[in-house]
């Protein structure tokens, strides 16, 4: 039974935590200064205007040193916005219109404020930034408290509607239990936070300005939604899933399985030798995705020699013996430019000459890497696979696959991000050793909605039935002619999603390290058949949101049926 | 007067982080430093606003000039900062 007062808020999950608890609301806004005239002197205006600005500019340097990091970077922004010169000249003009300096300053701050918003894209996310600034001075004018972070005496959800950076370095992560806020998205500085420091939030629930000071609520990342006034039913199972992480996270270490015993290894993204340790540490496999860019981003304006290459690729494969490690040749394009590989300005990086293409266009790179990676695998023992990114075509497929066996390696795939050459799968498994699929980019260009702009965002859902056809496609091919099907990208950080994955024909899921506890334990829970029923489901599905739900909605009937 | 054009390096343009460095620098500098995109209006490069709101992206052509005696040394320390990129 639900409550009578029981509402559900619609936002962006991050992560996939569940949080029980009540509602501490950032403070509102300043009421906007009224256009009065002063009755100071010019000067007198001038000088208040000069020693808040001051003051704030003191604070957030303050604040950015205690806080550290990337944190640091936007705080020391902050403080120079405070400071600019360009915004002084403003505030002067207005104050020689007559204007308070309470006024003069907000004036001025909104005049920027709108250019920046009007620019839209990653420009206007930055509005918030200068909106904190322009609130702290005018609270400092009027000898207010800034608005800001409540401090109550017991754990909170904080609710806002967004977060500053300022914000985020004074929070007590002791106290908080969860962020929501109601603007804001995928790439606001909420959700930042939250996904460095693995805290509970939902962004952008537009809903959540009606969320009252005590208001008890569900807060689930997983579902990307809040419920307000729970029932007793959804705290409790709130608190079982809350349990149930916890349990994760000490259970041993096992080889990634389902309920039935079916073996589904789990395997680690890397982007560099540094972090092999901690993966096998966590239970990894072996490697799922090999990222290579940074090699050649660390080498400056050319390419890392063959021996470099060679020793890099070394130190990665003995950490991983006996094991499998799927390299992924050098990713780039307009968007991660390599001067060497790529200069052109593109219109539209995502579409552009990028993965493969670029390669192709500038053999002797890949000619090198293949080198490289050949003579690594030589020296190890390693089971070393190699694949392609940005591969659209099964002509492609046949050139990379034949390029890499000149070369001498054994294993070589494509990744599947581009939907036509989902569609052709079948031609695709007859050509390539193994397929990996790119979850990320394969619902970008599936969904036509640019991964990197957070006014699109709601589009970048794997979870789309579009997308998982298209995984499914992948996953038959894959099946019938023999060959491996992986998942590398977000989506097999999902526990939930991964066993629909797997339903779908995947065999082997790849992930960074924090999400292998979470998805082992997923995959414990159901079988083949289960998991092929469940897929059943999302492939029915209208929409990301419709799918997610009712794939929730069966796996917990499926869990009831056995307990 | 000196003048400069160059291409920005960082990826996500001259947007956070390396805005603030560039401002940063060019407001070290002490000559007067001026930074346009494109044929646009110049504005100050010591502005972190006017150098914001110019709405830069990677790949953007930008000019700057400077005043002064080591107008030529400003420049050159204001050039490799824009040709980098620091959003790695």
């Amino acid at each position: 039974m639900t409550s009578e007062l029981e509402r559900t808020i619609a936002g962006t999950g991050i992560g996939q935590g569940v949080a029980v608890g009540v509602v501490a609301r950032m403070s509102d806004p300043l009421p906007e200064p009224a256009d009065t005239p002063s009755t100071r002197s010019q000067a007198e205006e001038s000088e208040r205007a000069r020693v808040s600005l001051g003051v704030v500019a003191r604070e957030l340097e303050a604040r950015g040193q205690s806080a550290g990091g990337a944190a640091k970077d936007v705080l020391e922004a902050q403080a120079m916005m405070a400071e600019d010169p360009m915004l002084s000249d403003a505030i002067d003009e207005a104050l020689a219109a007559g204007k308070t300096a309470e006024r003069a300053v907000f004036e001025a701050f909104a005049s920027f404020r709108d250019q920046l918003v009007a620019m839209g894209g990653y420009l206007g996310e930055r509005a918030a930034d200068l909106d904190d600034v322009s609130q702290r001075v005018i609270a400092d004018l009027g000898g207010v408290a800034a608005p800001g972070v409540p401090n109550p005496e017991h754990p909170f959800i904080l609710v806002a509607r967004d977060l500053a950076p300022a914000d985020t370095a004074m929070l007590d992560l002791d106290k908080v239990l969860g962020l929501i806020t109601s603007d804001g998205g995928p790439t606001s500085h909420t959700a930042i936070l939250a996904r460095e420091k693995s805290i509970v939030a939902v962004v952008g629930a537009a809903d959540a300005t009606g969320l009252a000071e005590g208001t008890r609520v569900v807060l689930d990342a997983a579902a990307g939604i809040v419920i307000a006034d729970p029932s007793d039913e959804q705290v409790a199972d709130a608190e079982r899933r809350i349990a149930e992480r916890k349990a994760a996270a000490v259970a041993p270490v096992t080889p990634g399985a389902l309920a039935d015993g079916t073996a589904i290894p789990l395997l680690a993204n890397l982007g560099s030798s540094a972090g092999a340790q901690a993966a096998a540490d966590a239970g990894a496999e072996g490697v799922g995705l090999f990222r290579t860019e940074f090699l050649f981003l660390d080498a400056g304006g050319s390419a890392p020699t063959v021996e470099q290459q060679k020793e890099h690729y070394i130190r990665l494969l003995e950490a991983f013996g006996g094991k499998k490690v799927v390299v992924r040749v050098l990713d780039a394009g307009a968007d991660k430019p390599l001067q060497f590989l790529n200069d052109a300005h593109e219109e539209n990086p995502a579409l552009g000459l990028r993965g493969l293409r670029a390669l192709r266009a500038s053999e002797d790179i890949l000619r090198e890497q293949l080198t490289a990676l050949a003579e690594a695998d030589a020296a190890t023992d390693a089971e070393l696979w190699v694949m392609a990114p940005m591969v659209s075509t099964v002509e492609e497929t046949r050139y990379f696959v034949a390029l890499a066996r000149e070369f001498g390696i054994k294993t070589a795939g494509v990744m599947v991000e581009v939907p036509s050459l989902a569609l052709l799968a079948d031609k695709v498994a007859a050509e390539s050793d193994f397929a990996s699929i790119g979850t990320n980019d394969l619902t970008q260009y599936t969904l036509a909605a640019d991964r990197m702009l957070g006014s699109v965002a709601a589009f970048q859902d794997p979870w789309h039935p579009a997308v998982l056809r298209l995984v499914g496609e992948v996953g038959a091919a894959g099946a019938a002619a023999g060959k491996p099907v992986g998942i590398c990208g977000e989506a097999a950080a999902d526990p939930l999603l991964a066993v629909v994955l797997v339903g779908l024909g995947a065999t082997s899921l790849s992930m960074s390290t924090p999400a292998l506890v979470d998805v082992r334990a997923s995959l414990l829970t159901f079988t083949l058949d289960e998991a092929r029923h469940l897929a059943g489901i999302a492939l029915a599905a209208d929409g990301a949101a419709e799918s997610r739900a009712a794939v929730a909605a069966a796996a917990l009937t499926l869990k009831e049926a056995r307990s | 007067m000196v003048e400069r054009t160059v291409r920005i390096g960082s990826s996500h343009g001259l947007h956070a982080r390396p805005a603030k460095l560039f401002t940063q620098a060019a407001s070290a500098s002490g000559s007067k430093v001026t930074i346009a995109k494109g044929s646009g209006k110049p504005v100050n490069a010591a502005s972190i606003l006017g150098v914001i709101s110019l709405g830069v992206d990677h790949g953007d052509y930008v000019t700057l000039t400077a005043d002064g005696d080591n107008a030529e040394t400003v420049l050159d320390e204001l050039v490799e900062l824009l040709v980098t990129d620091h959003d790695e």
